[in-house]
């Protein structure tokens, strides 16, 4: 088949979109996969040195829950780190996708990379995809201009704030926020209010559960902390349910011997050591 | 998301192959295109298809109106010209060519999209067919 004026692109395909949506259609009952969401509470705040990130560790499908300690808090640079919610795979390409942008970048102009950078990579990314791209980001970083944290939606709106959730579980994390936040706090304070925030976000909501993750990212540096506190332990169940032998009676018992003839043998050493 | 109509929406470039015949002794191929309509083949199928086919041309041209503005006319016209020669620098028709002089005029040397990672064209699994592309580029065909 010749075809007149062909220049294949790179990016998204849209191929299969006209079939999909037919086989939806016509197909009565049909389950359509659908891409795994995060399910998630994430949280961040600034104090007094820098910026602090939590996160739980759930990720889900629907009412399944696909991976009990998934990692939310991804690299974007030494000094910037990213929390994602939404569907998973989007959170993570582009996360991967702004941390090697962010290395270009910072190689092309010999700057330290900076959060507000990220920050609007990720914004006209996506707006490019009106939405259909499903992250919900949280960015928080230290960098030449002092500790910044943001939060960006999925359809590329943003907002400069000071503490803030995002995720299914935000309205119990930003409760816990609004109430005892202040400005300027120390970095005890401030890790045991994001402990509380996450927490109260994985006692509330069915979407996030697991562990509660946490970053700290000062002038220094930055340091992920898995796992720093776990809230829904597993109870150990209360009673035996096993029955003892007897409980049923047994009433009549038959043994019937089947005939087998061996009719081929093969012995095949197992390399041990 | 677009509300001037459906005129706006229609998909310009249409191959020519995916018109034809929907006949048992046709070569509309069922298996790799699907059930044939002309709704699905004059309107784009997803909200995004127009709008990423055209991207890159739009870009462009954003950019270059900006650089008029502030720049006056000789800019554009000097780097629209530098577009059109190393634009010409291309492998064979069947073949991938990798357009580099035109990524760093671009700048897009420097970033990492979807389009390098999904997709590929260098990668790709199918090919035109080689000889028909090459007479058809000379005119031969």
């Amino acid at each position: 088949m010749l075809q007149a004026d062909w220049n294949p692109q790179g990016g998204f395909s849209f191929k299969n979109c006209q079939r999909n949506a037919f086989l939806e259609s016509s197909l009565k009952g049909l389950r359509v996969p659908h891409a795994r969401k995060t399910g998630t509470t994430i949280a961040g705040l600034v104090f007094q040195d820098g910026v602090i990130l939590g996160a739980d560790t759930r990720a889900t499908n629907d009412s399944v829950v696909a991976d009990k300690n998934c990692e939310k808090i991804h690299f974007i640079a030494p000094n910037i780190y990213c929390c994602g919610a939404g569907v998973a795979a989007d959170a993570e390409m582009t996360t991967q996708m702004m941390a090697s942008n962010m290395e270009l970048h910072a190689l092309s102009t010999g700057r330290k990379p900076r959060v507000v950078t990220v920050t609007r990579m990720l914004r006209q990314m996506l707006f490019r995809y009106q939405g259909h791209i499903g992250a919900s980001l949280i960015v928080g970083g230290v960098d030449i201009t002092g500790p910044l944290l943001y939060s960006v939606h999925p359809h590329g709106s943003y907002s400069r704030l000071l503490f803030t959730a995002l995720g299914s579980g935000q309205e119990a994390a930003i409760s816990v926020l609004e109430d005892r936040f202040k400005p300027n706090m120390t970095l005890e304070e401030g890790q045991q209010l994001i402990v509380e925030a996450v927490t109260a976000g994985i006692l509330d909501d069915l979407g996030s559960g697991s562990n509660v993750d946490m970053c700290v990212i000062t002038q220094a540096g930055a340091k992920i902390q898995r796992a720093v506190s776990t809230p829904a332990v597993i109870s150990k169940r209360q009673g035996k349910y096993r029955y003892p032998k007897g409980t049923t009676a047994v009433m009549k018992e038959t043994v019937t011997p089947l005939a087998l003839e061996m009719i081929e043998e093969t012995v095949q050493t197992m390399e041990v050591e | 998301m677009n509300t001037r109509g459906l005129g706006s929406q229609l998909k310009d470039s249409i191959s020519v192959s995916e018109l034809s015949a929907s006949s048992p002794f046709g070569n509309h191929d069922i298996l790799r295109r699907g059930f044939s309509c002309v709704k699905n083949e004059l309107l784009p199928s997803h909200p995004l298809e127009l709008s990423e086919k055209n991207f890159q041309l739009n870009q462009d041209k954003m950019n270059f109106s900006t650089l008029r503005n502030i720049q006056g006319l000789y800019a554009p016209l000097k780097l629209q010209m530098e577009f059109k020669a190393v634009k010409q620098v291309q492998r064979l028709p069947f073949l991938q060519s990798s357009n580099l002089s035109l990524d760093i005029l671009r700048g897009s040397d420097e970033s990492i999209g979807f389009e390098d990672i999904l997709n590929d064209p260098s990668q790709s699994e199918i090919m035109g067919e080689p000889h028909m592309m090459m007479e058809y580029k000379l005119g031969l065909l």
